[in-house]
């Protein structure tokens, strides 16, 4: 039996509107596992010990602390860092291959990056331990650099890869009739770019940062191995840090399921979904903004 | 390396294990990355022995093994300390009758960066550096003129808790480093001129029996005036003049039988001790050994 082509063309219809369906599902699904599981947690914590305690330490010797602030903290100092090493550079990077670097200089670059993508993350956290973190000790002249800065450079060359592949594609598919006019009217190549391509790709490469942030955010290894882990609140840029990625990793394998150390971690992980979720969000309304303007 | 080398057989050993019989049988043994390596040398000998027998190990922590015990998901929890209260009474809630079978002795060495002057320490200057009461070096005469910088392991390392609960006796300063492993602390501490950690013996000293580069051993008193130990030399610790040593302990649920009983016999036995003593550890005593036969019900189960 052959299906007519318009038979073919809903049966199309629906197997795509399922496979898009089913991401939802899955999506709710975490959520409403993390916030369920998570939930039970506060039978035993109170809201206000567990959003504004300024201790985590569920295995304590004393008393356990349930304060998610030092994990936030870290997670915010972290990543504030990545991206400001990152961002900069990222889109630099993308503007010259997308409208610089000559053929023979993209095709040595290119790959380079997308293999970069692939570096597994424990051998970036033991690059980090072994080679950054001493750099970082010797520039500023601590005794060791297992600091939230080490778990930010690291982070920030993770996320380039995603930053500037994302970015170029904007970049790339700003109409060759905008740099024309501009060029018409007697602007150069790099007033061009500034004026014109990287305003008009903005929505593109304001993507390209929150998938950036995305990555920095939930990444768990690097920063559980090469930003030092402790648990004391995060005191700046040169203090070791305990993300929230790495506390979950760390404690959730110890814990007995049912306990209230178990149902914490998820609490942290709705978190933690709750401020990617945020990211999203504000990431979709500003790009529409910018989107409209051009 | 060792946790890598317990996947690996986890993975592999159920597939070469089919090809041959159906009467083979499975044992598993998770928990502390302490014991993983010993614990793997000690499954590979039995397994030369018993064909028949599968074991797979693997690390994840003392408090990863216990966990896996009390959900029934290992034969056996690996844990260089003793069960919490908490866990105990957890196992009573689910019928789980832990037993704890000590096969070796682990003793915790303490190192510093070699820039570091500092010789010895007494136990009490040790848990002050570590609770944060002693933060520059200077007070107890170590050097550089820095802050002290503390690396320990991650909570869900009998390691963190044993030296917690039994040098301590308190929580551990705030600004100590949890590292992911052993190998990492020994990493870190020669590359920080403040460093100090602690780590097992069995896990410090490289292949041809020498100090990793960059890193010092300190020598521990149990108090001001008393002499000193070195941890690297074994009269020091069969003898309880070292003061950092513990058991390393193997639980299982409730009196064994059959391949499992086998294998605790063999580790606790002579060759199992011989294979413990090549790790790094220290054989168990005479009445530690009793102590496990008692538990074990041996003799019932020998003469059958």
């Amino acid at each position: 039996m052959r299906l007519t082509a318009h038979q073919s063309d809903r049966l199309a219809a629906l197997v795509f509107q399922w496979a898009g369906w089913l991401s939802v599902v899955v999506l709710f699904g975490i959520f409403a596992m993390l916030v369920w599981n998570g939930a039970k947690a506060f039978t035993d914590i109170s809201l206000a010990e567990f959003f504004f305690g300024t201790v985590w330490n569920p295995a304590a010797f004393g008393e356990a602390r349930y304060g998610i602030l030092p994990l936030v903290a870290s997670t915010l100092l972290v990543t504030t860092g990545a991206m400001l090493m990152a961002v900069p550079l990222g889109i630099g990077t993308a503007a010259y291959l997308a409208e610089v670097a000559p053929p023979r200089v993209y095709n040595a670059l290119k790959p380079a990056i997308e293999l970069l993508a692939g570096v597994p993350s424990v051998a970036i956290g033991f690059i980090g331990i072994t080679v950054v973190a001493p750099a970082i000790a010797k520039i500023f002249g601590l005794s060791n650099g297992l600091n939230a800065l080490n778990g930010s450079v690291l982070l920030a060359v993770m996320a380039l890869p995603t930053i500037i592949t994302v970015a170029e594609d904007a970049i790339r598919a700003v109409p060759q009739s905008f740099r024309e006019a501009s060029f018409a009217l007697g602007a150069n190549r790099p007033v061009t770019l500034w004026r014109v391509t990287l305003p008009a790709a903005m929505s593109g490469i304001l993507a390209a940062v929150m998938l950036g942030l995305g990555r920095a955010l939930g990444e768990t290894m690097t920063v559980l191995m090469a930003a030092g882990n402790a648990s004391a609140f995060p005191s700046g840029f040169f203090a070791p840090v305990r993300t929230m990625t790495a506390a979950i990793a760390i404690e959730l394998g110890e814990t007995a399921q049912g306990t209230t150390h178990y149902f914490s971690l998820f609490a942290v992980g709705a978190v933690l979904f709750g401020i990617s979720l945020l990211v999203n969000i504000l990431s979709e309304k500003i790009a529409r903004r910018f989107r409209y303007k051009i | 390396m060792s946790r890598i080398a317990g996947w690996a057989l986890l993975i592999f050993l159920p597939i070469s294990c089919q090809k041959s019989s159906n009467s083979i049988e499975n044992l598993l043994i998770k928990g502390s990355d302490t014991e993983v390596n010993v614990a793997l040398a000690l499954a590979e000998a039995f397994m030369e022995k018993e064909p028949n027998v599968s074991i797979a190990v693997t690390g994840g922590g003392s408090g990863t093994g216990v966990a896996a015990l009390l959900s029934g998901k290992t034969n056996i929890a690996n844990s260089s300390r003793p069960m919490k209260p908490d866990e105990l009474k957890m196992a009573e809630g689910r019928g789980v009758r832990p037993l704890p079978i000590v096969f070796g002795i682990d003793a915790l060495a303490i190192i510093v960066n070699e820039q570091n002057p500092l010789d010895s320490l007494t136990m009490d200057e040790l848990a002050r550096v570590f609770k944060g009461e002693i933060r520059d070096w200077a007070e107890i005469g170590g050097g550089p003129n820095m802050n002290v910088s503390l690396y320990g392991r991650q909570s869900n390392s009998g390691t963190f808790i044993y030296f917690r609960d039994e040098v301590l006796n308190a929580e551990y300063s705030s600004s100590l480093k949890q590292m992911n492993g052993t190998a990492q602390i020994v990493e870190a501490i020669s590359n920080d001129p403040a460093g100090v950690g602690y780590v097992g013996v069995g896990y410090l000293l490289e292949k041809s029996g020498d100090l990793p580069q960059g890193v010092k051993l300190l020598k521990v008193s149990r108090a001001k005036g008393q002499t000193a130990y070195s941890p690297m030399e074994p009269s020091h610790i069969t003898s309880d003049q070292y003061p950092i040593v513990r058991p390393l302990y193997q639980y299982v649920n409730g009196k064994p039988n059959g391949r499992l009983l086998e294998f605790l016999l063999f580790t606790i036995g002579a060759e199992g001790q011989a294979i413990v003593s090549k790790n790094g550890y220290y054989p168990i005593s005479k009445a530690q050994h009793a102590a496990n036969l008692e538990l074990l019900n041996a003799k019932i189960a020998i003469s059958k």
